[in-house]
């Protein structure tokens, strides 16, 4: 675990089930796409982060309070498959001191 | 069969440029998209997005830049086979590559230059079991002849401009019954064909499903009805012809898997020195390729496209020398 006030831990369970622990810098205007990205996780991100692809939905699994989804967020949304009352778009979910310990489960692929 | 020096696939800003950097080395270029219109992810998924890192432009938006590529490359007056995708490639006995579309236009050419991007854009097919046996037996992805729905039961499936337009086209005295079927009760599109859709449920003369999706498809050899499940009460089932989900498109690398090119993760590995394949004259560049360091940026893509053409020149006219030269000395000489 680090000891920089600028990283978080971020769970991410992947969609074989496995669960992975990221560390994720919050001074670098960071999302969670970026982050499963940059961790090698199987996440797309197709249209770089500006919520018009959907190919990072993942679902929240812990209880944070997370800002809510955006209209264009909840457009994408849309276009998304198996969606949950829990679905995000990991490039909406910016990387705060906020999000410490966030568990997120990346959804099928659609 | 369409000629062309250099074949490029995918019309993307890379594949574009690519034509201007050819054009001026005299060689011409085809360029094939499976999309209907040039400027692959930039025209399709963010047309209006302004981009900050195309060098001399502070800010363009991505159609912007599509149209000002579409201006510089029109002296060398490439040629375009607009949606139809790549399918096979294969050689003739002068070292030519022909390729077919899936709606068999074949081109020759000596060079190819995949420039695709993620892929070529496919709809995207909801996860529902056994859907790919009811495909052209009463589902459809897209809608091409609204007449082939006149007199059929139409369960259309999304919440975006498509669903909403045919929907309410297919209501107007086409289709005997119209059902729309949305996840949550909001709607993305544009608010006129919102309110048509809602006027519409008012008077009865469509079947507004919200907060369901259809979760299952049934018939004995085509459709017959869809499985549809409420978020709340749990599911029931719609008689139904025809069911057509439009849930937009979404990249998929498609037949390029299958030209016995190395790939990683998705990308086809090149050499750096001129971003050729392991198959010798064909060249990947732009977000297709990978290599180390690789940087999916659309700059990049420009940078690998004028190096790629040189070694394509070379290849063609191997026994010419090529002396690089300056657009501001000899400005740009176009083809007649």
């Amino acid at each position: 675990m680090s000891n920089d006030p600028n990283i978080i831990t971020i769970i991410v369970i992947d969609r074989e089930g496995e669960r992975h622990e990221l560390e994720g810098p919050t001074d670098m205007n960071m999302n969670m796409m970026e982050l499963c990205k940059s961790y090698d996780l199987p996440v797309e991100g197709t249209c770089g982060g500006m919520a018009m692809c959907a190919s990072c939905h993942m679902y929240v699994k812990s209880d944070h309070e997370l800002p809510d989804r955006s209209d264009d967020e909840e457009d994408m949304l849309d276009e998304a498959f198996n969606v949950e009352d829990n679905s995000r778009l990991g490039c909406q979910i910016q990387l705060r001191n906020e999000v410490d310990g966030l568990e997120v489960k990346l959804a099928p692929v659609g | 069969m369409i000629q062309t020096d250099i074949l490029i696939i995918g019309a993307g800003p890379c594949g574009l440029f690519t034509v201007f950097e050819a054009g001026l080395l005299k060689l011409r270029c085809h360029l094939i998209d499976s999309l209907p219109q040039p400027g692959g992810q930039c025209s399709e998924i963010y047309p209006k997005k302004p981009i900050f890192d195309i060098p001399a432009y502070p800010e363009i938006l991505a159609g912007d830049l599509t149209d000002k590529l579409m201006e510089q490359i029109s002296p060398f007056k490439p040629g375009f086979t607009l949606g139809e995708r790549a399918e096979f490639i294969e050689k003739d006995e002068e070292d030519q590559f022909i390729l077919t579309t899936n709606k068999g236009t074949k081109h020759r050419a000596p060079v190819i230059a995949i420039a695709a991007g993620l892929g070529c854009f496919e709809p995207r097919k909801p996860p529902v079991e056994n859907l790919s046996n009811y495909e052209d037996h009463g589902v459809e992805y897209i809608i091409k002849d609204p007449e082939f729905y006149r007199g059929k039961k139409v369960v259309i499936s999304g919440g975006g401009d498509s669903a909403l337009d045919w929907t309410v086209f297919l209501a107007d005295g086409v289709a005997e019954e119209v059902t729309l079927v949305h996840r949550r009760s909001g709607f993305r599109g544009h608010p006129d064909s919102v309110q048509k859709v809602m006027d519409l449920a008012e008077a009865g003369k469509i079947n507004l499903v919200v907060n369901c999706e259809v979760v299952g498809v049934d018939g004995d050899g085509k459709l017959e009805s869809v499985r549809v499940k409420h978020k709340a009460d749990g599911e029931k089932v719609i008689k139904a012809d025809h069911w057509v989900p439009l849930f937009g498109l979404s990249p998929k690398l498609g037949p390029i898997a299958d030209w016995n090119l190395n790939i990683s993760k998705n990308s086809i590995d090149v050499d750096t020195i001129d971003y050729q394949t392991n198959v010798p004259g064909i060249y990947a560049i732009g977000d297709i390729n990978t290599y180390p360091g690789k940087l999916k940026l659309i700059l990049c893509g420009f940078h690998e496209a004028t190096l790629m053409v040189q070694s394509a020149f070379k290849r063609i006219y191997p026994d010419k020398n090529l002396v690089l030269k300056y657009t501001t000395v000899n400005g740009v000489n176009g083809f007649e």
